[in-house]
C-alpha cells in the first residue's frame, strides 16, 4: 500500500526527490518533477549555470520538416539507431524522435534565441549521419542557450511555494531547494537495496552530511577526464558513476567512447569545433602533396585532398564521428599526411577545416560562438584562414544501465516508474550518465535532444514511483543514514591522513595525467588486444599507486586536492571499466573499432555489455540480471531491441544510406534481411 | 628553426603571483605567494593555475597547499573561472601566457573584490543568482506539455536577442562598476540587461511591468553612475550599456504614465 502523502511523510516532514546534476537532464527531470508537484533537492558540483551543457554548441535535433524534405521521426529514429551502429535499444529512441518536435517548441516558448527563417520559422541545419536539415540552432552556442533556459525555469520554481494536498502553502519550503558547490559522494540504501537518499559534500565548509530522498536521480554527465583533456569540462570526471557502480548499479557499453573529429588544442583542454562548422558548409581537406610547404591559402583547389568527401560521397564532411574520426586518423597517423609544421619539421596530426570560402556575415550570423573561440585560443582568424583541427575525447554513450518499459506502439512507455530506472530501485539515471539512446557511436545534436527528452521521461518516472512507495525515505530511521554519513566522513578523513609522511607518496594530478595519457593514446580511436593487456596492466598498477596518493591540501575549507583525490580514485576503477569493455568486444561497431576485427559481428556481439562491480581492480561482466521494482521482479538480458530498424551494414558511401528503410529505399537484398 | 622555437620553450617558466586568502571572514590571512611553473604550448592562466597543483611549491622553496579557482568549461562560456589578472577582470582560461608575459613578465592574479572571498581566488556569487531572480529573469512558462510553437520572430529580432542572452552571469561587469559593491544595493548591469532581454520577447513582456517594477526602486536602475566600465569588460561584448539605458527609458515611462494610470 501506498503512503498517505506525497506531499508529507508520516512524521509531518516534506517528502521530497533529489536530483544530482544541473545540466539539461537534470534541469529537466527537476521542472518534470516540479509540475508532478515532486519537491526537489538539486544537489550539484557547480552552479547550475554553469554545468557542462553549456558548452555544446551545434544545435539540437528534432524533425520538424520545415524545408520540405520529408523528414519525419521514423526517419529520425534509423539514422539515430544506424549511426548508432544497431547498439541502441529502439523504443527509447523512437520515443525521443517522437518527442523531438514538441522540445524544441517547449524551448522556443521559453524562450530560446533560435536562429530563424525569413518568415520568421525556426531555421534547421544540417549536422552529421544525416542529409536531412534536422538540426534547431541559436548561433553556435546552442547548449548555452538551452541550459540558460531550463536554469531560468528552475529559478521560478525555486521561488514557489510547496503546497498540500489543499493547495494551502508549506512555510518556508520552496519547491526547488539547490545545493550549489556539493560533490555527490554516495546514495544510501536501505537494508533491501534500496535507494533512499544521498550523502554529499559542501565543497566550501567540507562538511558532510545526508540527503533523505524518495528517489536520487543521478544527472552528472560524462566521465572523459578520465581521458586527461577532452573537449569536456573539468568537472565531468564521473565520479558520481563511478561511485553509484561501486555500490552495485550496472555500468553498460563503457567502452563506447565518442572521439570527436574536430577540436583545437590547448595545454588544460581540447576544445571543440562544432560539426555545425561542416553543417554550414565548412570542408576537411589536408595537401595532397605531404610535403607542401605553402599556407593552406596558397594551395589550390587541385592541391587539395578532400578525403571525407574523397571516401564518403554520400555523407561527405558529414558523416557521423566515429568514421570521420577514423578517417582523420588514418590519414595523420597511418599515412603521415596530417599538414606540414614548419617549425617541428614534420607533419602534425591536424587537419584544415575550411570555411573560408563562406561569407563572413552568413558565419557570423550562424557560428559566431565558435568562430571566436578559435580566434581567441589560438589567435587566427578563422573567418579568412583555414582552420587546424585534430581530433579528441568528446562524449560517452555507454554509462549506468538504465531501464525503459516498452509500450505497444514499440515506443517507450511514459511514466512507467521503470524509465531511466538503475538496478538499485529508486535510484535513476538520466543524461549523458546514462547508456541509452546512442549505442555505440552518437549522432551530432542528439545529445541535447536526449538530455532533454531523458528528464522528460525520468521525471514522470520518478514521481510515479514516489506515489507507489510504501514507505518514504522521510519516515526511515534516522541510523541508516547516519551509519552511510559516517562512513562517508570516515572515508574523507582517511583521504586528508594518508600517506602524509610517506617519501614516495603519489602526487594525485600526475597520477591522473598519467592515467589521462595512456586512456588517451590506447583506449580511442583504434584499440587492439595486447595493447589493452598493457593497459590493464597499467590500471592494476594505478590502482596500488592511487593508494599511495596523499592529499596536496589538509584545509578545512575548499579542499579541491582531497576532493580530487576521491575523484581520482573514481576515475581509476571506472577506467577499467571503458578499457576491460573494450578488450572483450571482439569486433568494430560505431565508436569502437579494433583493426583486427574490422567488421561488425552481430551474432556474437550485437548485444549490451553489462559490467558489475565486484571489487577495485575486479569487474564481472554478466549477460543478464534481475532487478525489483515496486514490488515486481524485472529480468534484463544484454539483447538489444531493435525491434523498429533491422540492423544492416552502415553504408556512408551512399547517399541517402541511413534513412533507407524509412524512405523506401531500401536495396532487395536488405529488403529481404530485414524481412 | 624547430631546434631553436624548442629549445626557446623548453626551461621556460611563467612566473605566477597570486593573491592568497585562507577562507571567508579571515582577511588576516590575506597573502601574496609566487610561483615559477613550467611553460606548455598554448598555455592560458588556467593552465599556469594547474601546473602549480603539480608541484606546489613556492618560488622561495616553501611547499604550500596548491592555489584554488573555480573552473569548469575553459573556453569561456561557463563564466566560472573569472578573476582579476593584471589588474583586468576575466575569465582565466582565455587569458593566454603568450600575450601576458611574451617576455617571461610575473603575471599578478588576485580574485574579484566586490564578492566575499571563500578561499583563494574563489569568491562567492550567489548575490548574482539572488538577482535573477528579483526581476524575473524567465519566460513565465504554463507547461512543458506540447502547447505548439512559440511566437513567430523576425530573424532581425533574433539577432538583437541572441547577443543579450550570452551572459554568463560571470560579473565582470560588476567587478568594473563603481557604483557594485558590499555596501550598496546596486543590483548591476548583468540584471538589467536581463530585464531588457524578456521583456523583447514576446511572451516574456506579458511581465514586463513586473520586471520594471523590480529595478524601479532601491538598487534599480537609477543607481547607475553611468561610467560604461560594464560594457568595457563585458567578455561577451553584450552591449550593457544600451541595456541600461533602455531599460532606464522604460522605467520612466511607466513612471510617469503606469502608476497615473492605475
Amino acid at each position: 500500500m501506498a503512503a498517505k502523502s506525497t506531499i508529507r511523510s508520516e512524521g509531518g516532514k516534506v517528502r521530497r526527490v533529489i536530483v544530482v546534476g544541473g545540466g539539461l537532464a537534470g534541469l529537466m527531470t527537476v521542472i518534470k518533477l516540479c509540475e508532478a508537484k515532486v519537491p526537489v533537492d538539486l544537489i550539484s558540483l557547480v552552479p547550475v549555470k554553469r554545468s557542462h551543457s553549456v558548452c555544446a554548441q551545434g544545435g539540437i535535433n528534432a524533425s520538424v520538416n520545415t524545408k520540405g524534405e520529408g523528414d519525419s521521426p521514423q526517419v529520425h529514429l534509423e539514422e539515430t539507431a544506424y549511426g548508432g551502429d544497431f547498439l541502441g535499444n529502439q523504443p527509447p529512441i523512437k520515443g525521443m524522435a517522437d518527442a523531438a518536435p514538441g522540445i524544441v517548441y517547449m524551448l522556443d516558448r521559453m524562450g530560446v534565441p533560435f536562429n530563424r527563417t525569413p518568415e520568421g520559422l525556426l531555421d534547421f541545419r544540417r549536422f552529421g549521419g544525416t542529409l536531412f536539415h534536422r538540426t534547431a540552432f541559436a548561433g553556435a552556442t546552442t547548449g548555452q542557450q538551452l541550459l540558460y533556459a531550463l536554469d531560468e525555469q528552475v529559478r521560478r520554481w525555486e521561488t514557489t511555494d510547496v503546497t498540500d494536498e489543499h493547495g494551502v502553502s508549506l512555510p518556508g519550503e520552496r519547491m526547488v531547494r539547490k545545493f550549489e558547490f556539493w560533490d555527490f559522494l554516495q546514495a544510501v540504501l536501505d537494508d533491501n537495496g534500496t535507494c533512499v537518499g544521498a550523502i554529499a559534500q559542501d565543497l566550501k565548509t567540507m562538511a558532510i552530511r545526508h540527503f533523505p530522498g524518495d528517489a536520487v536521480v543521478l544527472a552528472t554527465g560524462g566521465c572523459g577526464i578520465i581521458f586527461g583533456r577532452s573537449t569536456l569540462s573539468v568537472i565531468c570526471t564521473g565520479t558520481a558513476a563511478s561511485a553509484v557502480y561501486q555500490q552495485g548499479a550496472v555500468y553498460a557499453n563503457g567502452e563506447c567512447i565518442q572521439v570527436h573529429p574536430t577540436a583545437i588544442p590547448g595545454a588544460d583542454k581540447l576544445r571543440l569545433i562544432s560539426e555545425s562548422a561542416r553543417g554550414e558548409g565548412g570542408r576537411i581537406w589536408v595537401p595532397k602533396d605531404q610535403s607542401d610547404k605553402r599556407g593552406p591559402k596558397d594551395i589550390p583547389e587541385k592541391d587539395r585532398d578532400y578525403f571525407l568527401e574523397r571516401m564518403y560521397p554520400g555523407y561527405g564532411n558529414l558523416v557521423p564521428r566515429d568514421i570521420a574520426s577514423r578517417a582523420l586518423f588514418k590519414t595523420c597517423f597511418h599515412e603521415g599526411r596530417g599538414i606540414f609544421n614548419a617549425d617541428t619539421g614534420k607533419n602534425e596530426n591536424e587537419v584544415y577545416l575550411d570555411l573560408t570560402h563562406k561569407d563572413e556575415k552568413f558565419l557570423r550570423n550562424k557560428l559566431a560562438g565558435i568562430l571566436e573561440i578559435y580566434e581567441k585560443f589560438v589567435g587566427v582568424d578563422p573567418y579568412h584562414n583555414p582552420m587546424k583541427v585534430f581530433p579528441a575525447v568528446h562524449y560517452s554513450m555507454g554509462g549506468l544501465w538504465v531501464d525503459y518499459e516498452r509500450d505497444e506502439r514499440g515506443s517507450l512507455k511514459t511514466g512507467s516508474p521503470r524509465n531511466h530506472s538503475t538496478n538499485i530501485p529508486g535510484l535513476y539515471a538520466v543524461g549523458e550518465v546514462d547508456y541509452q539512446y546512442h549505442g555505440a557511436n552518437r549522432l551530432g545534436a542528439n545529445s541535447l535532444l536526449s538530455c532533454i527528452w531523458g528528464g522528460m521521461a525520468t521525471g514522470p518516472a520518478v514521481a510515479s514511483y514516489q506515489k507507489n512507495l510504501p514507505r518514504s525515505a522521510f519516515d526511515l530511521p534516522k541510523s541508516i543514514f547516519e551509519k552511510a554519513e559516517k562512513r562517508a566522513q570516515e572515508d574523507y578523513d582517511r583521504i586528508l591522513k594518508q600517506n602524509q609522511d610517506r617519501k614516495d607518496a603519489e602526487n594525485p594530478y600526475l597520477l591522473h595525467q598519467e592515467l589521462g595519457d595512456a586512456m588517451l593514446r590506447d583506449v580511442t580511436i583504434e584499440r587492439d588486444n595486447p595493447t589493452l593487456d598493457k593497459v590493464m596492466v597499467k590500471l592494476d598498477e594505478l590502482d596500488e599507486r592511487v593508494k599511495k596518493v596523499k592529499a596536496t591540501d589538509l584545509s578545512p575549507r575548499v579542499n579541491q586536492g582531497a576532493q580530487f583525490v576521491r575523484h581520482l580514485q573514481n576515475m581509476v576503477v571506472l577506467a577499467r571499466v571503458i578499457a576491460q569493455g573494450a578488450r572483450n568486444r571482439d569486433e568494430s561497431r560505431g565508436a569502437h573499432y579494433k583493426p583486427a576485427f574490422p567488421k561488425r559481428n552481430d551474432p556474437e556481439w550485437l548485444r549490451t555489455t553489462l559490467a558489475v562491480h565486484e571489487k577495485v581492480g575486479a569487474i564481472k561482466f554478466v549477460r543478464d540480471f534481475d532487478y525489483e521494482l515496486a514490488g515486481q521482479r524485472i529480468h534484463i538480458t544484454d539483447a538489444v531491441d531493435t525491434s523498429l530498424v533491422a540492423p544492416r551494414e552502415r553504408k556512408y558511401e551512399q547517399a541517402g544510406a541511413a534513412s533507407a528503410a524509412a524512405t523506401g529505399k531500401l536495396s532487395p537484398a536488405e529488403q529481404q534481411k530485414s524481412a | 628553426m624547430a631546434e631553436t622555437k624548442q629549445s626557446k620553450d623548453s626551461g621556460r617558466v611563467v612566473h605566477l603571483r597570486v593573491r592568497r586568502q585562507d577562507g571567508r571572514d579571515m582577511p588576516e590571512t590575506k597573502r601574496w605567494e609566487e610561483f615559477k611553473v613550467p611553460y606548455l604550448p598554448q598555455m592560458n592562466v588556467n593552465s599556469a593555475l594547474e601546473q602549480i597543483r603539480k608541484n606546489p611549491v613556492t618560488t622561495d622553496g616553501k611547499t604550500v597547499a596548491p592555489v584554488v579557482w573555480e573552473a569548469a568549461c575553459l573556453e569561456e562560456v561557463c563564466g566560472s573561472c573569472t578573476m582579476v589578472i593584471n589588474g583586468r577582470v576575466r575569465q582565466a582560461c582565455s587569458a593566454l601566457v603568450h600575450q601576458l608575459a611574451p617576455n617571461g613578465e610575473t603575471i599578478t592574479v588576485e580574485p574579484m573584490t566586490k564578492f566575499p572571498i571563500e578561499r583563494d581566488l574563489i569568491v562567492d556569487r550567489s548575490r548574482m543568482f539572488e538577482a535573477l531572480k528579483r526581476v524575473k529573469a524567465w519566460v513565465e512558462l504554463d507547461g512543458t506539455h506540447e502547447l505548439g510553437p512559440g511566437p513567430r520572430e523576425s530573424a532581425e529580432a533574433q539577432e538583437e536577442r541572441y547577443p543579450l542572452s550570452r551572459c554568463m552571469t560571470c560579473g565582470c561587469c560588476l567587478e568594473a562598476c563603481p557604483q557594485y559593491g558590499d555596501a550598496s544595493p546596486f543590483i548591476g548591469a548583468f540584471a538589467l540587461n536581463a530585464v531588457r532581454l524578456f521583456n523583447m520577447h514576446p511572451s516574456g513582456a506579458m511581465q514586463k511591468n513586473a520586471r520594471l517594477d523590480s529595478v524601479m526602486g532601491e538598487g534599480g536602475v537609477a543607481d547607475c553612475g553611468k561610467a560604461q566600465n560594464c560594457v568595457e569588460v563585458c567578455p561577451k561584448e553584450i552591449p550593457l550599456v544600451d541595456s541600461i539605458a533602455s531599460v532606464a527609458r522604460d522605467t520612466t515611462k511607466r513612471m510617469l504614465f503606469g502608476w497615473l494610470l492605475k
